[in-house]
């Protein structure tokens, strides 16, 4: 992978200019190298990654892992019934799997009602879906790499040889 | 107190950066620049293998010379990365860090007036630890040749005819490292001279810009030189306290013989976690790596728009700057950037009183922290 972008997914913040120091580059080629990663559709997007444990006065949204058996459609496969699926906003995440059952789907609420209505009435009524099974997700521990509970620091001593 | 402390122990340097040290620890929310250790924690599986080996009872003495599992993955390790034969039977030693290599080689090697070349600044054991065993440490200033040894100011000490030489490369505190062809210069005269090379390479793994070259690979060099690295860098496994000593069977016999009756073993939990790191550490060494190249460019970068001289450092994670654009003594330099912004720096004298002009920067620290830690010395020159 570019360096540029190791960096960059370590911290999407840091400017072009920061990097083009840390790679012995022109800032204007650091520029330019992001914006074609960006065409290319290579970086999609820069986000916050937001501990929502910590934000007490923001209600609380519940999390299910949903499995799908579907019905693959002639020609298309899993395609298209996957993408009505993971168009509805409800939905985070959604994968293709091997195994028992054929799509795994993330779904965020307000509230277990609001999970599990979306389920009953959208999801399960859906042509071709043979079948759901929902998981409630009762805590997080770690998400896409970040370990949720604390930052781990060293406890080095702060002056040594 | 008076006749209680042996003279020995009496006449070494009482360090007088202790208080500046001391200065340090007391006080908090300091930006520190001064550590000489990673700023990562050891990568878990490396960790794990340390509780594992705890879960399972390892909580015993090992053999003096080390865990055999050990001794055969370095020696594995040493052959695939660097071609080196080192036999796990007789050629190596699992050490209490370098720390201890390098005292174990000196004692095993220095009989009383023996000469010890030490190119300076170094690393601070080395000239105290060779008076202890018994020899002259001879400091060689490399200042003006940007803290490089070169084979001119190498030859110039071989009138004193010294026993031994220590090489640390790349250098703590300097960040200077040697290419092959330079290593290659001094091994011939060192051949030539019969001067037994220590070579300190524990940091090794953090060279940037070329090939870390063994000093044991050069043509002839092995039966002569005892190599020293350990776990404590590469791995950040500073706390472990693992190193390896490998060198010619007699040296590596003597050298044991001191072990076995002062440290008897490096402790067994530590040894099955460098294992680890041997066999699937890797990966991070590299990760490692590029973090520090790119902190290196943004710290050395940013020390030189401030005002201060620093060249680029080819390896380690410091970065040696000198002070005299700006005017000020290290000590004083020091003590003032700590206790007006607190950011803490290591003066240069804590490597040779001759190093007042320069202060020590570790950039084994995270980015924002160097960030933050050059916006603070931009306001502690600019309010100056």
């Amino acid at each position: 992978m570019d360096e540029i972008l190791e960096v960059l997914e370590k911290d999407s913040r840091i400017t072009p200019e920061e990097i083009a120091k840390m790679l012995r580059k022109k800032p204007a080629a650091i520029k330019e190298a992001i914006r074609r990663f960006e065409k290319e559709g290579v970086i999609l997007k820069y986000k916050t990654v937001i501990n929502r444990d910590i934000l007490k006065q923001e209600e609380p949204t519940v999390r299910a892992l949903i499995e799908v058996n579907i019905t693959p459609q002639k020609d298309v496969g899993f395609d298209r019934i996957s993408e009505r699926i993971y168009s509805f906003p409800e939905v985070t995440s959604c994968y293709l799997i091997s195994g028992t059952y054929d799509l795994l789907v993330v779904v965020e609420g307000r509230n277990l009602q609001a999970v599990s209505s979306f389920v009953a009435e959208k999801l399960s009524c859906l042509e071709n879906v043979r079948g759901t099974t929902t998981h409630f997700l009762l805590k997080k521990y770690k998400e896409d790499g970040v370990i949720l509970k604390h930052k781990e620091e060293n406890k080095r001593i702060n002056i040594s040889y | 107190m008076k006749n209680i402390i042996s003279k020995k122990v009496e006449i070494m340097q009482p360090s007088g950066i202790r208080a500046f040290f001391d200065l340090v620890l007391g006080m908090k929310d300091v930006i520190s620049l001064g550590v000489g250790e990673p700023d990562f924690v050891t990568p878990w599986p490396i960790r794990e293998a340390g509780i594992y080996s705890l879960e399972q009872g390892f909580t015993s003495y090992t053999s003096n010379k080390g865990l055999y599992k050990l001794r055969m993955e370095i020696s594995r390790f040493l052959k695939k990365c660097h071609n080196l034969d080192y036999s796990p039977e007789d050629e190596i030693l699992i050490t209490v860090g370098v720390s201890e290599g390098v005292d174990l080689v000196l004692r095993s090697i220095i009989n009383p007036g023996d000469k010890v070349l030490i190119p300076v600044p170094s690393y601070v054991s080395y000239g105290p630890v060779t008076e202890l065993a018994g020899g002259v440490p001879v400091f060689i200033d490399t200042r003006k040749d940007g803290f490089k040894l070169t084979p001119e100011s190498l030859k110039r000490h071989m009138d004193k005819r010294p026993k031994a030489i220590i090489l640390n490369y790349p250098s703590n505190p300097t960040g200077v490292s040697y290419t092959k062809k330079e290593l290659s210069e001094f091994n011939k005269i060192l051949l030539k001279n019969k001067i037994i090379c220590i070579s300190d390479e524990v940091y090794a793994d953090l060279t940037y810009d070329f090939e870390h070259t063994p000093f044991a690979t050069l043509p002839g060099a092995k039966s002569n030189t005892v190599y020293l690295d350990g776990f404590s860098k590469s791995y950040a496994m500073t706390g472990w306290r693992v190193g390896f000593a490998c060198g010619p069977k007699e040296i590596i016999a003597a050298m044991t013989k001191i072990h076995q009756y002062t440290i008897m073993c490096v402790p067994i939990t530590s040894q099955m976690a460098a294992c680890e790191a041997l066999v699937t550490g890797r990966k991070s060494v590299e990760e490692m790596k590029r973090e520090y190249r790119r902190r290196r460019e943004l710290i050395v970068g940013g020390l030189n728009e401030l005002g201060f001289v620093c060249s680029m450092p080819e390896g380690a994670f410091y970065a040696f700057p000198s002070l005299k654009k700006l005017g000020m003594k290290s000590m004083e330099f020091s003590r003032e950037l700590l206790q007006k912004q607190k950011v803490a720096v290591v003066p240069g004298t804590a490597f040779g009183k001759d190093y007042d002009d320069y202060i020590r920067i570790s950039y084994a620290s995270s980015l924002e922290n160097l960030k933050e830690a050059l916006s603070r010395m931009r306001i502690f020159l600019k309010n100056r």
